[in-house]
């Protein structure tokens, strides 16, 4: 139990010491710390591709040669290299391990472990057989970022709050509660200029000082965990890798606004994340850093967490509030603003993961530090989880005004097998696509507003030319349809209106008039719908009409789907010049619609064939061709 | 009910856990939304007895504990089937050709998402992003999670189920 700053200091001192080898290569071991630290992804995605599996080989070699004293497997949060998974950290080497199945643990022993020889086969990035360095130094993916909210991320146990506390955590809670008045705080985060990282992109200082301003007992703190963007893994990898990071940075909040009441809306679909908020928050409960009298400085702080169940207009502010009382998340006009009535018809604030990760930082390293960062109305740095077709998924943090080139070429590694870059994709199901030809612009709230999408809360999914714009537009008009809460017309009625006609010309059945059509709908819903789901529900359609036009053209005039993925428009050919008339298309055709043999030429009945490509995967001399 | 009488031993011990959970949230504002997770974790989904039974021990009206499940997709009041297929059609995995592996699945059960298989063996549904995506395209059976999938898997991954 910690009941004074004295107690966290002498926890902290013992930790930082232990852990040093993590720092400094030649630090001197600790007895309880060991001379060696592998660390262990233990993220969502590392997790899917068996690295529970490699702690516990590890741990079993460790304990059969009895190293436990000299050897300690961490357990991390996820390191933001995902599809390179399951990735593995050697300390004091600072040597990195990408890929690692279970059975490569041995040979990390043998080799590694006991003759202190890496594994060069494993090693991260491209590295020269004879200098093998600091992979975070050396690996473009990593030496480019920037990590405040990911700090932690891949360098602690999220499930050891003696760790957390080592790397300077809840000293800004310490700051705050010994040193700084309410208005302090909220001083501080308005000077950093932090901004929103959920979506809006509103001043966060501002916020609070809404809340702070109301004069009633009761006022609640909450934070969007919901992260309802498809693709996009940002906060889960902040709870997963860091929860402590949230739970100080709500107390802190919970100061500055004057409430004594927290909760946490979580997306059920993240167990993982769940799980290791509920141990963080035990444990913070258990060291007296939630609770009444924290650090004996007379403020009282409890933490809640309560799950979604999969209904992504939760994500909206008011929808979130009325679904943590347990009812159906629907929207409710603003105002009043929930700085005034929210949670309970009690003054409430809202924020997003990310930005209450990047509060404790602001407060321990000040206001001008932060606001140095970025650009001139977006400060700090932004978390993205670049997916699609790009060769390095994963999170990445970036200082806002980085540009997309950048992103995509620098540290995302580019687009896989040769293919070229078509766009990007921000803002999931509200934002909209960047082009080619914007790829330098320096990104920030203000630029992506410009271009017609939105920062959104970080996702961003790069596209080739093997994307189809309209189907694109199609496939995020059918997730706001499925998501409407149906509560107002122009959103229910006008969003399903639109997919009947974008589903139209993606069938080859689209007129003109549809396009102007389009418009006029996407104009309408903006401006009338009740919440920002069907307000901004439009914009994916309007992104793609005012870079891809000659695409929708292309569907709509030609008849024609010129990335081949609409299939009533995708023909399968076979080319008689390379048919070697093996029969391999004909024995796996789902429909028997291939016809031939040794003797007669092999053709496809188009009225019968399904287009499902199985044919043309099949072939083994790409003698099936998919015309556009 | 024609197994009502095998099922008796079983049903009550549900029933006395489901007001377990109940008795749990007790002091908790606002508890439904999970205290139907934790049921539809016991059950399996929320017949309309489970949910009749949360609304008289939590005395909130039947119909709205009912408008909750049906608002939110996560509950379901129809059964699934002991294998829990769920294929990711996040951005990330759509990009990816999550449609093409999700089609696979379609004509390799014979069913359509939402939908089980007539031996309950096999349930498809498709969900938004788990957080994988890193992995794209992913999918979930029970808690096992499939990525960086081919529509070619699909079939190794079947025949793995159906073997057990
Ligand atoms: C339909 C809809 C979905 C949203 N989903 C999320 C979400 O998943 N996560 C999030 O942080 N914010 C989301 N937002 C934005 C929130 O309403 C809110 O602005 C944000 O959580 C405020 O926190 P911030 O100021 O720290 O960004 C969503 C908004 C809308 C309209
Ligand atoms: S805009 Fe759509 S999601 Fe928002 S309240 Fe209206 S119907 Fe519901
Ligand atoms: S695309 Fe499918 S249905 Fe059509 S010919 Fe090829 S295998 Fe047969
Ligand atoms: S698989 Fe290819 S080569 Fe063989 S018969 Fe079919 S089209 Fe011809
Ligand atoms: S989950 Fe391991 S690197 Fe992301
Ligand atoms: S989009 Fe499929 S896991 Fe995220």
């Amino acid at each position: 139990m910690i009941k004074s700053i004295a107690d966290i200091d002498k926890i902290r001192q013992t930790k930082v010491a232990d852990m040093q080898i993590r720092v400094n290569k030649d630090a001197q071991p600790t007895k309880e710390g060991g001379r060696m630290h592998i660390m262990v992804c233990g993220g969502t995605g590392c997790t899917s591709s068996n690295s529970m599996k490699i702690i516990e080989n590890l741990e079993e070699l460790i304990r059969i040669n009895q190293m436990s004293d000299e050897i300690k497997v961490v357990k991390t949060g996820c390191f933001g290299l995902c599809a390179e998974g399951p990735i593995v950290m050697m300390y004091p080497d600072h040597i990195m391990y990408t890929t690692v199945q279970p059975e490569d643990v041995s040979e990390i022993f043998e080799s590694h472990v006991q003759k202190g020889k890496p594994v060069k086969r494993l090693l991260a990035g491209e590295q020269t057989e004879d200098e093998i360095t600091n992979a975070l130094d050396s690996v473009d993916f990593f030496s480019r970022q920037m990590r405040v909210a990911l700090r932690n991320c891949g360098a602690i146990n999220p499930e050891c709050i003696d760790e957390y506390i080592a790397r300077d955590g809840y000293k800004a809670l310490e700051k705050v509660l010994t040193e700084m008045e309410p208005e302090d705080v909220i001083e501080t985060i308005k000077n950093s200029q932090l901004r929103g990282r959920g979506g809006a992109g509103f001043p966060t200082g501002t916020k609070w000082s809404f809340a702070a301003s109301q004069q009633v007992a009761q006022k609640y703190v909450c934070c969007n965990a919901d992260e309802g963007d498809p693709g996009a893994f940002m906060d889960r990898s902040v709870l997963e890798g860091d929860p402590h990071s949230l739970i100080e940075a709500m107390a802190i909040a919970g100061y500055a606004i004057g409430a004594n009441q927290g909760y946490v809306y979580v997306r059920a679909e993240y167990p993982i994340a769940v799980e290791r908020l509920t141990i963080a928050i035990e444990q913070a409960k258990e060291y007296g850093l939630l609770g009444k009298d924290i650090f004996g400085k007379g403020f009282d702080f409890n933490l809640e967490i309560r799950l979604g169940a999969g209904a992504f207009v939760c994500g909206e502010e008011t929808a979130l509030m009325t679904s943590v009382e347990g009812k159906r998340g629907e929207p409710r006009p603003r105002p009043p603003f929930p700085a005034v009535k929210g949670l309970f018809g009690q003054p409430t604030i809202l924020n997003n993961v990310e930005t209450y990760a990047n509060v404790p930082v602001i407060i321990l390293k000040g206001a001008d530090w932060f606001a140095n960062i970025g650009t001139e109305k977006s400060k700090g740095t932004k978390v993205f989880a670049v997916g699609g077709k790009i060769n390095n998924t994963g999170l990445v943090e970036i200082p806002m005004g980085t540009t997309l080139r950048e992103i995509v070429y620098d540290i995302g590694g580019g687009v896989p097998n040769g293919k070229e870059f078509k766009a990007a994709q921000t803002g999931g199901p509200s934002g909209g696509c960047i082009p080619a030809s914007e790829l330098d612009t320096p990104i920030d709230y203000e630029s992506l507003i410009a271009l017609g999408s939105m920062m959104g809360s970080g996702g961003l999914i790069v596209m080739d030319e093997d994307t189809c714009m309209v189907d694109l537009a199609r496939f995020f008009l059918e997730f706001t349809v499925d998501e409407s809460c149906g509560k107002c017309p122009p959103c229910r009625i006008g969003t399903k209106r639109m997919l009947e006609i974008v589903t139209r010309i993606t069938e080859g059945k689209g007129t003109m008039e549809d396009l102007d059509k389009l418009e006029v709908l996407a104009k309408n819903i903006k401006a009338s719908a009740l919440c920002g789901l069907g307000q901004t529900a439009p914009n994916p359609v309007l992104s793609t009409m005012k870079y891809f036009r000659d695409e929708y053209i292309a569907h709509v005039v030609d008849k024609k789907c010129p990335a081949g993925v609409c299939k009533s428009m995708v023909k399968f050919i076979i080319d008689q010049d390379s048919c070697k008339r093996c029969s391999i298309c004909k024995k796996n055709c789902p429909t028997q619609c291939i016809s031939g043999d040794k003797n007669t030429p092999f053709s496809i009945d188009q009225d019968k064939c399904v287009k499902c490509g199985v044919c043309m995967e099949k072939c083994p001399f790409k003698a099936i061709l998919k015309n556009a | 009910m024609t197994d009502k009488c095998t099922g008796c031993a079983e049903s009550q011990e549900k029933a006395r856990k489901l007001q377990e959970i109940i008795e749990g949230y007790k002091d908790t504002r606002g508890a439904l939304i999970q205290v139907l997770h934790e049921a539809q974790e016991l059950y399996g989904y929320l017949p309309l007895e489970v949910q009749r039974e949360i609304a008289k021990q939590m005395d909130i009206p039947l119909a709205e504990v009912y408008g909750v499940v049906s608002f939110y997709t996560q509950f379901s009041i129809n059964p699934k089937g002991e294998y829990k297929i769920n294929v990711c059609m996040g951005t990330a995995c759509y990009v990816k050709g999550a449609n093409e592996i999700l089609d696979k699945f379609r004509t390799r059960l014979s069913i359509d998402v939402g939908e089980c298989t007539d031996d309950r063996k096999f349930s498809l549904d498709a969900c938004r992003c788990i957080g994988a995506c890193g992995l794209a395209p992913v999918v979930t059976i029970n808690d096992e999670v499939y990525g960086k999938l081919q529509p070619d898997d699909v079939d190794d991954i079947l025949d793995k189920y159906e073997a057990k």
